[in-house]
């Protein structure tokens, strides 16, 4: 917790948060990270493998390969979501599932499933990306300021 | 009659003359199947919505509890029912279902306790010849209501707890056999600062002490003169937390008494984290299993202690901590 979170409270507030934190289980950051690493690089590595069947078997080069292998990984991790399976693999995996494409397709097919029931415009269209929309929204932010900066260096000379 | 600052006790000590507790598929799976009434393959129940299968659940704990009771749905005077979804609609609703005079309440995981202290009240002072009390939870409509999309792949802390699918109810009367309510004590709120919304069991500790402290001042007993007291839904994270405060204060109690229901809920192999939550964990708990334990004989007094956190999805995003409240209910054969 930040000091200035800790500034706020009374000293009772401050004691007990210590003599609680004492007593939580910690989060397992390095096996959490490790476990990632694993789980990232089995998605990663089915990833690569789907792109190379597609440059072997179709007409695709190493650069027209990344659209449909997105596709099928986006495909898979729909299923995979839909079937109830996704969340146990991330359970598993943490950061090593949310951060691939598998991962943001997860958000949406997940919050479109559960609010099927409020309907398909104010239920599925208001709410799917409701987890994914940040994402997108502050993606799309950070490209474009680092699109002006690169152009700036650039027209200065640079790179 | 109010007896110290906080604690009601009962004159005429109302019977619970039925109870019932109705659970999910992941309740079925564990330590207390055999106390559940009904058990659900599916969390659905063939209904469209999450929200209508928690709705299903009430209805059918209330029915059950009903029937155990020996009473028709017409006998029944007045309802009392809490839970978790917004505006409480699942009690409402069964409300509607029920057709009898009903008063909704929130206390989050404590309603069934706070119902029961209100029913108790009611007949105890003559009010009501009888009551019923309710409450539900349902993980997937909790989960998608308070956190994140039920099958959205978030990785959640070893401090997080897993909301009970299901329902308990009790009716409460003037008249009858079975264990009788003796007391209870109103919780006030406590908020230790806490935020995270990942370890209610943490942030709801303090308000079980608080609660279990007043009942013991204002009653003058000690904790020995029950047989377990048992609180709502701290889990393996506040529990112990729990019991460390409790002796800083000086209650010594002795580990076989002190327990929780969202660690007797689940078997250790399963996948809940830090244990049970939700208004049902307590709910399902004290309505199935303790209180059968009671009629068996295995137990002669009982302090239940149902713990809820008052957070709201909105207070957290906006950086609120987390007011937590208590109520315990004593239950004696």
């Amino acid at each position: 917790m930040s000091s200035f979170k800790r500034k706020n409270l009374t000293p009772v507030q401050q004691q007990y948060q210590d003599f609680a934190r004492a007593r939580e289980p910690q989060r397992p950051i390095l096996a959490n990270c490790v476990r990632a690493f694993i789980g990232g690089g089995i998605i990663c590595t089915i990833g690569q493998g789907i792109q190379l069947f597609f440059i072997k078997y179709f007409d695709f080069d190493e650069k027209t390969a990344g659209d449909p292998t997105v596709a099928v990984l986006i495909m898979i991790s729909v299923l995979l979501t839909s079937f109830g399976v996704y969340d146990h693999i991330a359970q598993w995996a943490g950061a090593g599932s949310s951060v691939p494409v598998t991962g943001f397709a997860n958000t949406i097919t997940s919050a479109s499933l559960d609010h099927k029931s409020e309907g398909f415009v104010l239920g599925v269209g208001g709410n799917m990306f409701k987890i994914a929309g940040p994402v997108i929204v502050f993606g799309v932010f950070s490209a474009f300021i680092v699109a002006i900066i690169s152009v700036m260096i650039k027209s200065l000379g640079g790179m | 009659m109010l007896q110290g600052h906080q604690t009601w006790v009962f004159q005429s000590k109302p019977v619970i003359i039925g109870s019932a507790a109705i659970g999910g598929p992941f309740e079925a799976q564990g330590n207390l199947a055999k106390d559940f009434d009904l058990l659900h393959g599916d969390i659905w129940l063939g209904q469209d919505s999450y929200e209508q299968a928690e709705k299903k659940f009430l209805e059918q704990a209330c029915e059950t509890a009903i029937k155990k009771s020996g009473l028709k749905k017409e006998d029944i005077q007045f309802f009392l029912s809490g839970d978790l979804i917004n505006q409480i609609i699942p009690s409402s609703f069964t409300a509607r279902t029920l057709a009898v005079p009903f008063l909704g309440i929130y206390g989050a995981c404590s309603s069934s306790m706070e119902g029961l202290s209100l029913a108790s009240l009611m007949i105890d002072s003559g009010f009501a010849q009888n009551a019923l009390v309710g409450t539900s939870s349902h993980n997937a409509a909790s989960e998608k209501q308070y956190r994140y999309p039920t099958e959205y792949g978030a990785q959640k802390p070893p401090t997080a707890q897993w909301t009970v699918t299901g329902a308990g109810a009790a009716v409460v009367a003037k008249q009858g056999e079975g264990p009788r309510i003796a007391a209870s004590t109103i919780g006030r709120v406590i908020d230790m600062g806490l935020s995270d919304p990942f370890n209610m069991g943490a942030a709801m500790a303090p308000a079980a002490v608080d609660t279990i402290e007043a009942h013991f001042r204002d009653l003058n007993i000690s904790p020995l003169q029950y047989d377990l007291i048992a609180t709502g839904d701290l889990g393996k994270v506040g529990h112990p937390i729990a019991g460390d405060l409790l002796k800083q204060h000086g209650l010594d109690i002795p580990v076989e008494k002190l327990t929780d229901c969202g660690i007797l809920m689940y078997k250790e192999n399963q996948p809940v984290l830090a244990g049970g939550s939700g208004c049902a964990c307590v709910a399902t708990t004290t309505f199935g299993h303790l209180l059968n334990r009671m009629r068996k004989g295995e137990l002669n007094r009982i302090l239940v202690i149902g713990t809820g956190a008052l957070l709201s999805p909105m207070s957290y995003q906006q950086k609120e901590t987390i007011p937590c409240v208590a109520h315990a209910v004593s239950i004696e054969m």
